[in-house]
């Protein structure tokens, strides 16, 4: 009605509450896919699970995160990666400042509607790395430096629909 | 979604207030970081509480790889075997001849009353994974503090230079590639024994020779190898292929652009060289020992008048 372009707002599901130690086995899982041993064009085309799930937790459950878990994690990242310590930090941030404060609006949104946000937002965190280590010195990698963004944002459904998994209530049809 | 209702009087620091605080945080850790290098401890201690996760990280393609290693085919093992047994063949002659040279270099070096060429032990490390930032060339392998790495170590490969141990971990170091923008290596071209400084560009598989005069005698194709001064990497160590060079009168310097020698995206094991332990103090650097000549001069000059 409102947004025919982009669909219906999602349906969503009652589900359950989220335990704390799902949160964290949520985070560790990301970032373990971060830190796959990769090479060549899978490793260009890799998107970057943490700032995802990071997002997705700041847009469905903003209570529940902060932006402690964003900071420490860019750190994290920082020392696995050898990079500037505190450039993910900072990206992070600000990914989780941005998905606090549009939380409301995107779930207005249909998924598609979703995707473009997601697109948008991952793009803005590489560009505060790219634009630190611009000041730090370093060159332009190349175009390919925001490819992450874009397989980011096609992975968003699928991560979407695999979190919520165990938060699914178990509707059994035979009960009465 | 579930909200538990907010109280009403606490609800902590707004969105703004609470981005800029961590903002704020990230960029002094960032600036401390990279300008002054402050943040080497923390690193370190975050360094080992990652530690088993990359392990754990590495295990699927360790797996992945031992799999296929188990259903290599014979005729391919055969086919290696072979060329090895050759190798190892043409290696042996040269390895006899070599035994002789040192022996003869050695006595020669005694005579001359040279110090003796630096020796470095080596062991073998298993690179761990590359860096996955795209701004960062370096490779992270498995032989850390507790192995006896220590920082500015070089590492080869069997074609050459891979790199320089830049950080070092209890179980695992980072090491720099060639590469990388801050690299800058003393090397000499074989076949005339020219010196030079070889820099890193910041992408894979070029690097640049530069402040070589425009006439200067390099040609496309010469190797150069480490020459040794700055007792970092011992000499001799294959570093790089000139690839192009282009003359331009225009400049000061001719534009020599190198590939390098080592594979580092084709191996999976790299030899970790000790670093020099024993090198002679540097001297002053110029500027200071020039502004001394200058006061010494200036003293002088008073003398002069004095008397």
């Amino acid at each position: 009605m409102g947004i025919p372009a982009f669909g219906k707002a999602y349906a969503e599901e009652m589900l359950l509450p989220v335990k704390p130690g799902y949160l964290v086995l949520s985070f560790f899982v990301a970032f373990m896919l971060n830190m796959l041993p990769l090479t060549g064009w899978v490793l260009m085309l890799r998107p970057d699970f943490v700032a995802i799930v990071l997002l997705y937790w700041g847009i469905e459950h903003p209570r529940k995160v902060g932006f402690t878990p964003a900071f420490f994690l860019g750190l994290a990242m920082d020392v696995a990666d050898g990079s500037l310590f505190g450039q993910h930090a900072l990206a992070y941030c600000v990914l989780m400042a941005v998905a606090i404060a549009l939380h409301r609006r995107l779930s207005l949104f249909g998924l598609r509607g979703q995707m473009l946000h997601v697109l948008g937002i991952l793009l803005f965190a590489q560009l505060i790395v790219l634009i630190v280590r611009q000041a730090a010195g370093d060159a332009f990698p190349g175009w390919w430096y925001f490819l992450p963004s874009i397989s980011g944002c096609l992975v968003w459904p699928f991560v979407r629909r695999l979190i919520t998994v165990p938060m699914r209530q178990r509707v059994n049809p035979e009960e009465l | 979604m579930e909200y538990s209702p907010p109280p009403f009087f606490q609800r902590g620091p707004n969105l703004v207030t609470r981005l800029i605080l961590f903002s704020l945080l990230a960029l002094v850790l960032l600036f401390a970081d990279a300008r002054f290098r402050y943040m080497e401890d923390i690193r370190g201690v975050v360094g080992a509480i990652l530690y088993p996760l990359q392990e754990l990280a590495d295990v699927p393609a360790s797996i992945g790889s031992r799999i296929a290693r188990y259903f290599v085919l014979q005729s391919t093992l055969q086919r290696d075997n072979a060329r090895l047994t050759q190798e190892a063949f043409v290696n042996a002659g040269l390895l006899q001849k070599q035994e002789a040279l040192v022996i003869e270099n050695d006595n020669l070096r005694e005579l001359l009353k040279l110090r003796p060429r630096f020796e470095p032990s080596a062991q073998v490390a298993e690179i761990l994974y590359r860096a996955r930032d795209p701004f960062v060339r370096k490779i992270v392998v498995d032989k850390g503090a507790t192995d006896g790495v220590k920082a500015g170590a070089p590492v080869i490969d069997a074609s050459g230079l891979v790199g320089q141990v830049h950080r070092v971990y209890p179980w695992a170091s980072e090491v720099a590639l060639i590469s990388d923008r801050e690299q800058a290596i003393p090397v000499q071209v074989v076949r005339n024994g020219l010196r030079a400084v070889i820099f890193g560009l910041g992408y894979d598989g070029a690097l640049e020779v530069r402040f070589m005069p425009v006439n200067a005698d390099i040609e496309k194709g010469d190797l150069l190898v480490t020459s040794g001064i700055g007792g970092v990497y011992p000499s001799g160590l294959p570093v790089a292929f000139v690839d192009s060079i282009e003359r331009n009168a225009a400049y000061a310097f001719a534009r020599i652009t190198c590939r390098p020698a080592s594979g580092v995206g084709s191996h999976r094991q790299v030899m970790v060289l000790a670093s020099a332990d024993s090198y002679p103090e540097r001297p002053i650097a110029p500027e200071q020992t020039a502004r001394n000549d200058g006061i010494r001069e200036a003293g002088i000059r008073k003398q002069e008048k004095t008397d």
